[in-house]
């Protein structure tokens, strides 16, 4: 099962042929991953990595019945082949671009509501390190030997610190079902709540481990999301302890600027919702393995 | 990046939202010509610090004679400016702003957010201007009106109206306002801005609407389409220490400690921050050098945090996905020897090649110190640190 991508996930790459994109196309490629093919405009008909280029996004769908789609194009045209994605029936995108204006991801956010929820496309990132349900496929920018498969969910803002989380867990002989990345900005495809009702759905779930930091609403709105429904253990390690009030920490969005947006407060709401916490960034495996003996015990 | 009050003005005004007269001086000289261009019986000398809280600080100050304008800005020019928003370094004040003062009637909070939740410009504004925002939650919560605007279609009149009639304005007011408002808005989705501040706004004795201070940033992420505005930036007004990283494309922000941190990705530099403060010791930076850590790098962000006079100890913590550990060694080797730094270098690497990645370091015949986990690394940093200072 895993959430949102396995084996079979038939995927494009969204900006192909550029370097970034070819060297990450590559690495997913040989992580087992179905990459059917790319799309870069003007380059359609060529073939590229093995596989077939197309110049538009609807175009690559109708031959490939591709489901999923990754986006590694320049910060200026991203939020276009987001919207492009939607438009073609994409149901999963990963977009790992870094730098799209917080104005352009109002708009795709807008735009996505033009389909009903049903069948609107799923959007994890941008900023982020992409997603991966580990021995399946890999939709995303991470070294995929770090994560073991199994049954621990990961949703995460940081890329490094998620694989922390991944290669802690690995150590104590814990696996992962699948690591999601949500991404470092302001404005997001899907929160931390988004994801954790995908993980609610997945038999193949049995804990999460979610990894916040400073700025914005979102932990705070998932911990209420955990208190009222979700029935799994969550573990949580929330970045930016140390981080003063106004400043900007590397992310677009990690910036404290209202009640509720610092580390403390997110980590004292998080807990109130009976959510575990990890104190420190090197006990994230840990307190899971914690939560998951205590689990087995009950 | 933020922007100087006249600045915004300027800005402002080409949406249509009426400033007071003013102009920019650099010495008491020009500040004098300034206010008798003006004409007049009052002016008021403005510090341009990119800071809030400039008139509790001294920073603005209202003047009746051209002398009192000259010996006002013999006192701020070429100053350190100290808000409670600075910090105590303070701010250098280099240019000055003299405005002909306004007969303030009534004060009025008008801005302009990004609303993360609802993910739309937000207007947010209270008849109890002149204070700051948070007072104003504080103590007249009941004040504030918040008005979110769709995207798709943009602010609407009728939505300006309802701000300007929530605010109590006289009937003769609304038009003025509703203009106010939507020329606010424009100006915001416009030129990418990520936060628009009018505080006060006020109606005049003589019944017209004027913008009498103006905060302006913008979205660092816009940048490339707003040429116009990435020409606005001060450098003069940000920790030089920043002003250095940031020109070489390193994300990086100075903080008062001695640990100088070196990591890749932000999350993981934000966690060794927690790490460094959980061991006892106080970070002197953040610094994320990006998901590929190349040698030139690793080269560039040491000479970045060893322009931190106060770094006694630098923790390097790399967590190697796409690249590998011992080519992050090999870089953290090369700049070692390269720039001949003698304090001691806790390095801690995982992930790919980690095995070959510790085996340069310690064979590097360097003082470096090797650490295992970020729990081991933040530990040895901070007792190295102790030890130096």
């Amino acid at each position: 099962m895993a959430i949102f991508i396995n084996e079979n996930t038939p995927i494009l790459v969204q900006g192909f042929t550029g370097r970034i994109g070819t060297f990450h196309a590559q690495e997913m490629i040989d992580y087992g991953t179905n990459v059917v093919g790319g799309v870069t405009p003007g380059k359609g008909g060529t073939t590229h990595l093995g596989r077939p280029v197309f110049n538009t996004m609807k175009g690559a769908v109708d031959e490939t019945n591709a489901e999923a789609s990754i986006v590694f194009v320049p910060p200026p045209f991203a939020a276009d082949a987001i919207m492009e994605a939607a438009d073609a029936g994409i149901k999963y995108c990963v977009c790992i671009t870094d730098g799209i204006p917080t104005q352009d991801m109002i708009r795709v956010k807008r735009y996505m509501r033009r389909y009903k929820k049903e069948g609107r496309m799923v959007l994890t990132g941008p900023n982020c390190a992409g997603t991966i349900s580990p021995g399946k496929a890999m939709l995303g920018i991470m070294p995929g030997h770090i994560y073991m498969p199994g049954r621990v969910g990961i949703v995460g803002r940081s890329g490094t610190l998620g694989y922390e989380a991944a290669s802690q867990l690995k150590a104590l002989g814990i696996g992962v079902s699948t690591s999601v990345g949500i991404g470092g900005d302001p404005i997001n495809g899907s929160s931390f709540k988004d994801v954790l009702e995908h993980f609610a759905q997945d038999p193949e779930t049995d804990a999460v481990m979610m990894i916040g930091e400073i700025g914005g609403p979102q932990e705070a709105e998932a911990g209420q999301y955990i208190r009222d429904h979700f029935k799994k253990p969550v573990v949580a390690y929330i970045a930016g302890l140390s981080a003063p009030k106004g400043r900007r920490m590397g992310h677009a969005g990690a910036i404290v600027s209202a009640f509720g947006e610092s580390a403390s407060e997110k980590v004292d709401i998080l807990s109130d919702c009976g959510v575990a916490i990890a104190p420190t960034p090197s006990e994230m495996g840990a307190t899971v393995q914690k939560v998951l003996s205590a689990r087995k015990a009950a | 990046m933020d922007i100087h009050e006249y600045q915004a003005k300027e800005l402002l005004a080409k949406f249509g939202v009426p400033v007071p007269r003013g102009g920019l001086a650099y010495s008491p000289e020009q500040a004098v010509y300034r206010a008798h261009e003006l004409g007049g019986a009052r002016w008021v000398v403005k510090a341009q610090v990119h800071s809030g809280a400039r008139g509790k600080a001294g920073g603005i100050k209202v003047c009746s004679q051209e002398s009192e304008v000259e010996a006002a800005s013999e006192g701020l020019l070429g100053k350190k400016l100290v808000t409670i928003q600075t910090g105590p370094a303070g701010k250098l004040v280099s240019r000055l702003y003299i405005e002909e003062a306004t007969d303030i009637d009534k004060e009025i909070y008008l801005s302009f957010v990004m609303d993360r939740a609802a993910e739309r410009i937000v207007v947010v504004s209270s008849a109890a201007g002149g204070m700051d925002i948070e007072e104003i939650s504080h103590s007249q919560p009941d004040t504030i009106i918040k008005v979110q605007v769709d995207p798709a279609v943009g602010m609407q009149a009728f939505q300006a109206r309802e701000v300007a009639f929530g605010l109590g304005a006289d009937p003769e007011i609304i038009g003025k306002l509703e203009r106010v408002i939507l020329g606010c808005y424009r100006a915001f989705r416009d030129l990418d801005a990520s936060m628009l501040e009018i505080n006060p706004l006020v109606i005049t004795k003589q019944k017209t609407v004027v913008a009498l201070d103006a905060k302006m940033s913008f979205d660092e992420n816009a940048l490339f389409r707003r040429p116009q505005i990435a020409e606005l930036r001060d450098k003069s007004q940000e920790d030089p220490r920043e002003t250095y990283a940031n020109d070489r494309g390193l994300s990086y922000v100075g903080l008062d400690g001695d640990i100088g941190c070196i990591v890749n990705g932000a999350g993981l530099a934000m966690a060794t921050l927690d790490m460094i403060k959980l061991a006892g010791g106080e970070p002197a930076n953040f610094l994320d050098i990006g998901g590929g850590a190349s040698p030139e790098r690793v080269t560039k962000s040491f000479k970045a945090v060893l322009r931190d006079k106060n770094v006694k100890a630098i923790l390097v913590n790399v967590f190697a996905g796409i690249n590998r550990c011992d080519w992050v060694a090999k870089g953290v080797v090369d700049a070692i020897k390269e720039l001949d730094i003698q304090i001691p270098i806790v390095v801690r690497l995982a992930g790919t090649n980690v095995e070959e990645g510790r085996k340069i370091i310690d064979q590097s015949g360097l003082t470096m110190i090797s650490a295992e986990t970020l729990a081991d690394a933040a530990n040895k940093a901070v007792s190295a640190a102790k030890k130096a200072a």
